[in-house]
């Protein structure tokens, strides 16, 4: 944690897709940097031997019988999507570069 | 049926007037369409609203009843819904641009639960965009005010649901809470508000926020009616893995018959780093002053406890929740449904889908979340995040063997103006007395204690008990409620 300040909010936002406009990056550095100053508490607090809490619930696996169920139709799913070809599929953007598809 | 009995009709009571023939459920529900419609545009606690659908049900239930085959004493009674909380055929938005318009195909567990009783999911309440604030106002579509000034915040996250219930628009709602997100705004608008103990209700259809924090609960009038709800909504549930198996009935039947009991042998803990904490006001300090006068009167033995780790519980909880919000929300990309920007390819789309898809505050926490989740970070944040909070359970669990459950603030002053808290760091500050038990896991409750001289609005007082322990906290509060000074709550408007 001692490295905090050098948070670079461009590239966290890259990792979390997001884009930002540079008046945005700014003030997310700027309350980044302080929400971290204030987190860097957390160092005082010698935490060896402690096991992690992941949950709240004390809960292991829980395991169920392997059904097929009823799923939704495929027109109640497709009026949610930005976009659809023939009411059958979503359409989405290109995913590799190269020539457009056809 | 006269209007001004809506601020302050509960379930129960609703219940027993359609028991009694009194009333019908359509007439209710067009007494509080009609609420709704005078009130709400200055409230604005409703991002939607259908009124027909409402009735319909209603006459539904009238059918129902009228053959003597009414699913519950509360069938044809109507609940608001958190909207993200979802209903079939309804909008789910979260109250984001991203999910604008989205319909859930599907009802969660909770509603289904509600409608199997006969419950009518009445509207869809505005809340902090994601459940990601404390006071409404990141909402990306409209501010909820605070029905006892509408100069002020309801709170948050589910502003709407406890603004709508305080203003008599619904007579109980469904929140939910990850860090506070019902019971702070309960302690600002005067009504009461339940976190059950994580599991305790299934979270299937509760879009995910910080999902080893997140659990639904009602906001309701009274004790009795939170209760009534629990009965209905919680238990297992095979859609969520994390729901305990353990029996999530008969709360609302402990409740009976307390009317003259007192608290003799009821030990009530007071945490001392809570009551210690800067900046706690007079109004506050009083609330809480009359509660242990109250408590003291009906027999309860009043002593100091300690939870030594309360400092450290903000820097926790904002390390988990947003941690788990950066996984979370990593769904939301603008592809299968939501607002898609197009930016040419795939990954271009994203960026652009989720830049100008979400508001500030859910931007500023995927950041954190992603940041600590970060490659070299992990261990330095996170991991010691989860130690931490390992410490803090610790702290309530030794507690717990000093007393019966805990008496704490809900917020250190009540509803603060719109734009009071613009500086992010202080409002998450402010969730100090709230975000522990959710860490913990236990469950606690909100109900108002009194009115701050100050200002007038509302104060809330917070009971705490251990996990699986609602019965107690639910008794408890109940006796507190039938026993403190001022019996009723109801904003002016």
């Amino acid at each position: 944690m001692s490295d905090n300040g050098q948070i670079d909010v461009g590239y966290v936002a890259g990792l979390a897709r997001l884009e930002l406009d540079p008046e945005t990056k700014v003030k997310l550095q700027k309350d980044m940097e302080g929400i971290l100053a204030y987190i860097e508490q957390l160092e005082e607090l010698d935490v060896s031997g402690i096991e992690p809490t992941a949950h709240a619930a004390l809960l292991t696996n829980v395991i169920r019988e392997d059904v097929a169920e009823e799923s939704f139709p495929r027109a109640t799913m497709l009026a949610n999507a930005p976009a659809e070809i023939d009411e059958e599929l979503i359409k989405v953007a290109q995913v590799l570069p190269g020539e457009g598809m056809s | 049926m006269i209007k001004t009995d809506l601020k302050t009709l509960t379930v129960h009571a609703a219940a027993d007037m359609l028991a009694a023939k009194e009333i019908s459920s359509v007439e209710l529900c067009n007494a509080y369409i009609e609420r709704i419609e005078e009130v709400d545009p200055k409230v604005k606690a409703f991002l939607k609203f259908d009124k027909e659908d409402i009735l319909k049900r209603a006459v539904d239930a009238d059918t129902r009843r009228a053959d003597a085959k009414e699913l519950s004493p509360y069938d044809g009674i109507p609940i608001g819904i958190k909207d993200c909380i979802v209903t079939a055929e309804q909008t789910c938005s979260c109250a984001s641009k991203l999910l604008e318009n989205v319909v859930s195909p599907y009802d969660s567990t909770v509603v289904a639960r509600l409608k199997a009783k006969g419950f009518i999911p009445t509207g869809r309440l505005n809340m902090d965009e994601f459940a990601m604030g404390s006071s409404c106002e990141n909402s990306a579509f409209q501010k909820t005010a605070n029905p006892w000034d509408l100069n002020r915040v309801p709170g948050g996250s589910s502003g709407g649901s406890a603004a709508c219930v305080a203003a008599g628009e619904v007579p109980v709602s469904l929140g939910s809470d990850t860090g506070g997100s019902i019971r702070q705004p309960a302690a600002f608008c005067g009504v009461v508000g339940l976190k059950p103990t994580y599991g305790r209700v299934s979270r299937y259809g509760l879009v995910a926020f910080a999902s080893s924090l997140d659990q639904i609960g009602p906001l309701s009038h009274d004790v009795l009616d939170s209760a009534i709800i629990l009965d209905t909504i919680g238990g297992v549930d095979p859609k969520d893995s994390t729901s305990l198996p353990e029996p999530c009935k008969g709360f609302a039947d402990a409740l009976k018959g307390l009317e003259d009991k007192d608290l003799s042998g009821v030990k009530i803990g007071l945490p001392k780093e809570y009551f210690d904490t800067e900046g706690i006001t007079e109004g506050v300090r009083k609330g809480l002053d009359a509660t242990i006068a109250t408590l003291k009167k009906l027999g309860a033995e009043i002593i100091e406890v300690s939870l030594p780790h309360t400092k450290y519980a903000v820097s926790v909880y904002y390390i988990i929740a947003t941690a788990e919000a950066s996984a979370n929300l990593a769904r939301f990309d603008g592809v299968r449904y939501g607002v898609r920007k197009d930016a040419g390819d795939l990954i271009a789309t994203y960026f652009k889908s989720r830049g100008e898809g979400f508001g500030d505050e859910v931007q500023r926490r995927i950041l954190l979340g992603t940041y600590v989740l970060s490659s070299g970070y992990y261990d330095a944040y996170y991991l010691r995040a989860q130690k931490v909070r390992t410490l803090i359970r610790r702290d309530f669990e030794e507690a717990a063997k000093k007393c019966d459950i805990l008496l704490t603030p809900v917020t250190t002053a009540p509803a603060f103006e719109f734009g009071a808290k613009s500086d992010p760091l202080q409002m998450y500050l402010s969730d100090i007395f709230t975000i522990a038990l959710n860490l913990s896991g236990a469950c606690g409750i909100s109900l108002p204690a009194g009115i701050s001289e100050a200002n007038g609005m509302p104060v809330g007082i917070q009971f705490i008990a251990s996990p699986l322990e609602e019965e107690k906290l639910l008794k408890i509060a109940r006796i507190f409620e039938l026993n403190r000074d001022q019996k009723e709550f109801a904003p002016k408007l």
